[in-house]
């Protein structure tokens, strides 16, 4: 099958790659662009591992095809921390032992990311329910979900 | 003991911040899919869609014709005349005369991209004659059940046993007749438990590379390289030193990352490719229908209770199937499921069935979850007939260091007690509870293992120290191993790096297996660190020209050991590592061997459920994992263990299981259908490390991560009781089973 | 002399002893002691056990077996 040209903006830099039609968002960014920080744990949109943003819109990468990404913005978690450090979530999942094998925390962070744009403060709950789309085998989620409600405390407060 | 009593350790006990935790923040860390190499292939296989077949003819023509194929292999390209493990291994990895369960592999295909190996893959023309299969180990262990493999029974399977049963074994002490005898109540129960995944997130992946000269590379995502080496160059009738294994950093084992898989594959794709390397990725649904998951057991237990609780005499009977090759883990199963009591008479009878499901692997604790939802659930239930509180029961029965452990042995040091009394004491027992709402209690047990280590320490230039392990770090290791080793030599957290190496590097390390590293290179590292030290105290008796007997290490520094021994300023590591080019070279430590005084590990958990009437569905309120981690080094990565451990047992509790039609295809070979819990299905896990220290380990260290799944089976369906009334015997206790046993309990 | 103890499961090879007595100063005494009494047992321990002497799995071959040791066997450990 003949390939495509996609030009796309990732992590805020210029890219172009060539995209067999059927190869996922995922497989581009990983066999095509070396980000291999998105992880596939499924292939299946079941486990979130790898959770990137579209046009801030939070989407599994494997289900979403990579000539979908022609003059769109993907933002990975290679570009979650910037010069000046890390972001209080990466920070938060270090200090909190919020991983173990770290494969799931990827998708995590840039999942928990997206939550917190919609909802800064959110409660116990909305955490659980907010990140039901990633999967992590390790820890029981106890110190993933205390890392992101202490990464949106600190931010609220840096916020204000 | 209490923690108070070691205040004096500087590091241990602490919570630094992981070695590996920036590179795993940032998608920087490399696992097992994420290495690639120059000319690299890609690797795709074949797989059986029959639960039992004779393949009767493999055509890869057409496969080989596709532009872009560089090499096609089937069991043919393997070689012949393996025994025993090997055999069963290479058999595993490609079927030979037959296809023994859904998803076992036939063939496999190397191309220049994955699509078109994909594409090749499809290709393959495998022409198959289905077979009679059995899924269900009751099913398996009939006498007319269909024949998954003659001669497959060992010497200890005595004449006249069915034809699926490959081990068998009893084992006890003193008279159980004698002592139900004794008992004011006697009762039985039937249990069954359905084989669960690992469900580790990352799934197989490897990068092999081997030439016609036998010399070979693999990086793979592995417990293990060094049993990674040897299975391969068993499998391949390769020369082990010949093979260099790598491990990446492990997305996730719980024991399933203990064997190979595809591994041997890719380097024999490499091979008949001219040597370039191959990269094979298991898809999930690769991972669930073809790798390890654990066994699925059919029990029988009975129990003697005197009125006030004491335990008289048990029996237990096990069958269990662990796919199509011996190995379940019915003697571990039979080995922990007692171990928590003091038992005069008990007896253990267990089978090890065949049946047409994957190979098992072991899964965290392996065979204890299922003996422990037997047992753990028989001895609620009569608790609850004779009016007692189960923990109490559980506490006069409890054994302690010199009782006879139920399968033999006396327990060394052990902190069973300590735990059950630090569950009692836990303010989640007074709370209360609405309706529909139950608690369960349960405890469980694991041996730990220690397992051939290998360990080296070098002393850097400028007084840093580096350490290489050979135990793949899971779930935090290295914290634990530079802790330590920075404790021992009295410098900075931050100035140890701990790396796992490949095989090249080191002797023969066992896997991160049986709850063992920071057990085992723990102690090695701690070993390894005090030749080191040695070597520095001489050097400094060197330069001040006295006996090396007369300094001693403190503080990360030798020193004259007392005012005899002469007047010298205290001579730091830095000052000594700075100058060992000219004092005599390198200063570096090395301990190998079976580390002696592997800890065992109790647990009990607590859980408050709540049943909804109409659907069946339990809801998790709260649950507490109370456990004797001997010494916790890094108490964060203890607690993740405890928590980790529980959910996946809640997962097995609630949830999980392998689900075949009638033909014995797996049917939910997908995490949407194998649903393992996710963040909103649990609460907060509260957690007790308990902290009896194991004598065996510089620093008191017992193994953590395995006995944590053990306890939620019985657990919940105590709670589930306590909630309703209506007992659960099989799992998972899905909403299904549950309104069904709701029902029958309504009716009754 | 030392009193081992099998599995009962292996008394088919031991002529109905649970407890089996061996001459032998070491594990791997007792082991090579064990075939050398009872045949039939070769396989079986081949394929691995686990000697567990008072109370401790022992390392490997050469752990000293102390006269009156209480010494058990079992089915090789292993975990996940």
């Amino acid at each position: 099958m003949s390939k495509i040209h996609v030009t796309t903006t990732v992590n805020g830099d210029p890219v172009e790659f060539l995209a067999d039609p059927r190869e996922t968002l995922l497989d581009c960014l990983r066999d095509h662009l070396g980000l291999t920080g998105s992880k596939e744990g499924c292939g299946t949109g079941d486990c979130g591992a790898c959770s990137v943003t579209l046009d801030d819109r939070l989407v599994c990468s494997c289900l979403v095809l990579g000539v979908e990404a022609e003059g769109r913005r993907v933002d990975t978690i290679e570009g979650m921390a910037d010069a000046d450090g890390l972001h209080p979530l990466q920070r938060k999942f270090i200090e909190h032992a919020a991983l173990q094998c770290g494969f799931c925390t990827p998708g995590l962070l840039v999942a928990a990311k997206a939550l917190l744009v919609q909802n800064p403060d959110p409660t116990e709950e909305e955490v659980r329910y907010g990140l039901a789309g990633n999967l992590c085998r390790c820890t029981g989620y106890d110190k993933i979900v205390r890392a992101v409600m202490d990464a949106a405390a600190e931010m609220r407060q840096e916020a204000a | 003991m209490a923690k108070d009593e070691f205040k004096e350790f500087r590091l241990v006990g602490t919570r630094p911040d992981r070695p590996d935790g920036l590179d795993k923040v940032t998608g920087r860390a490399r696992y097992g899919a994420d290495i690639s190499a120059p000319g690299m292939l890609w690797g795709a296989v074949v797989r059986s869609p029959h639960a039992h077949a004779r393949i009767v003819s493999i055509d890869t023509s057409r496969a080989e014709a596709l532009e872009g194929v560089k090499a096609v292999v089937t069991r043919a390209d393997f070689p012949t005349g393996l025994t025993g493990e090997d055999w069963d291994l290479q058999e595993n990895t490609m079927a030979g005369e037959r296809a023994l369960y859904d998803g076992h592999a036939v063939a496999a295909v190397a191309a220049t991209s994955k699509l078109r190996a994909e594409e090749a893959a499809r290709l393959i023309d495998v022409t198959y004659e289905v077979l009679p299969h059995v899924i269900d180990v009751d099913d398996a262990i009939k006498p007319d059940a269909p024949v998954i493999r003659e001669g497959a029974a060992d010497a200890t399977v005595p004449e006249g046993m069915p034809p699926n049963v490959v081990r068998y074994m009893e084992f006890g002490h003193g008279n159980v007749e004698a002592g139900f005898a004794e008992a004011d109540l006697v009762r039985e129960g039937h249990y069954k438990t359905e084989a669960t995944h690992q469900g580790y997130i990352e799934p197989h992946a490897c990068l092999g590379q081997l030439g016609g000269d036998g010399k070979g590379e693999m990086w793979v995502c592995t417990q293990g390289q060094w049993f990674i080496r040897k299975m391969c160059a068993g499998v391949l009738g390769l020369d082990a030193a010949q093979l260099r294994v790598t491990p990446s950093e492990i997305g996730g084992g719980f024991g399933g990352k203990t064997t190979i898989f595809m591994e041997p594959l890719s380097l024999a794709l490499s091979r008949k490719a001219g040597g370039k390397p191959v990269k094979i990725v298991m898809t999930r649904s690769e991972v669930l229908r073809a790798t390890g998951p654990t066994a699925s057991a059919s029990m029988d237990v009975r129990i003697g209770m005197k009125k006030d609780g004491t335990l008289t005499a048990a029996r237990a009977e096990f069958r269990m199937q662990g796919g199509a090759f011996p190995g379940s883990p019915v003697d571990m199963a039979l080995y922990c499921a007692f171990a928590p009591y003091k038992l005069d008479h008990v007896a253990h009878v267990g089978y090890d069935v065949l049946a047409n499901r994957p190979k098992c692997a072991a899964y965290r604790a392996p065979g204890s979850p299922m003996g422990a939802f037997a047992v753990e659930s028989l001895i609620d239930e009569m608790c609850r007939e004779l009016g007692l509180d189960p923990m109490e029961v559980r506490l006069k029965n409890a054994v302690r260091e010199g009782d006879r452990a139920s399968y033999g042995p006396k327990f060394a040091s052990i902190g069973l007690v300590e735990t059950l009394e630090a569950t009692r004491a836990h303010p989640n027992l007074a709370e209360p509870l609405g309706p529909n709402q139950g608690r369960g209690v349960a405890s469980g047990y694991w041996f730990n293992h220690n397992g051939e280590t290998s360990v080296s320490l070098a002393i850097s230039e400028d007084g840093t120290a580096q350490v290489s392990i050979g135990t793949p770090d899971i779930g935090g290791s290295r914290a634990s191993i530079a802790l330590m080793t920075a404790e021992t030599l009295g410098i900075p957290y931050e100035d140890v790096r701990v790396n796992v190496v490949e095989t090249g590097a080191l002797g023969v390390n066992e896997p991160t297996h049986g709850s063992r590293a920071t057990f085992a290179s723990g102690k090695a590292a701690v070993l390894a660190a005090g030749q080191a030290i040695t070597e520095m105290c001489r050097r400094a008796a060197a330069e001040w020209g006295i006996e090396p007997e007369a300094v001693e290490w403190v503080d990360g520094a030798a020193q004259p050991a007392g005012p005899n021994a002469g007047k010298f300023p205290p001579m730091s590591i830095a000052e000594i590592a700075g100058k060992m080019g000219e004092t005599g070279g390198p200063i570096s430590g090395h301990h190998e061997s079976v580390p002696e005084g592997v800890g065992a590990s109790f647990g009990c958990h607590v859980v408050d459920v709540e049943v909804d009437p109409e659907t069946g569905r339990v809801t998790i309120l709260r649950y507490l994992v109370v456990q004797d981690a001997g010494r916790a080094i890094h108490p964060a990565y203890v607690e993740g263990q405890y928590q980790g451990g529980a959910a996946q047992g809640i997962g097995w509790a609630l949830n999980e299981a392998y689900i075949y039609d009638d033909k014995g295809r797996l049917q939910n070979p997908v995490f949407l259908d194998y649903r393992v819990p996710v963040a909103s299905d649990l609460p907060m896990i509260d957690t007790v490390i308990v902290e009896v220290p194991n004598p065996g380990h510089p620093y008191g260290v017992r193994g953590v991560g395995e006995t944590g799944i053990t306890p939620p089976l019985p657990a919940i369906a105590n709670a589930i009781q306590d909630a309703t009334g209506a007992r659960l015997r099989a799992l998972p206790m899905n909403p299904p089973a549950v309104l069904a046993a709701l029902k029958a309990a309504r009716g009754a | 002399m030392v009193a081992v103890t099998l599995w009962s499961s292996l008394t088919r090879f031991t002529d109905g002893a649970r407890e089996v007595e061996v001459q032998a100063d070491t594990v791997g005494g007792v082991l090579d002691g064990l075939v050398a009494d009872y045949p039939g047992l070769k396989p079986i321990l081949d394929s691995g056990v686990s000697v567990v002497v008072d109370g401790e799995v022992a390392p490997n071959r050469h752990a000293p077996v102390p006269e009156g040791a209480e010494v058990y066997l079992m089915q090789r450990l292993k975990g996940g």
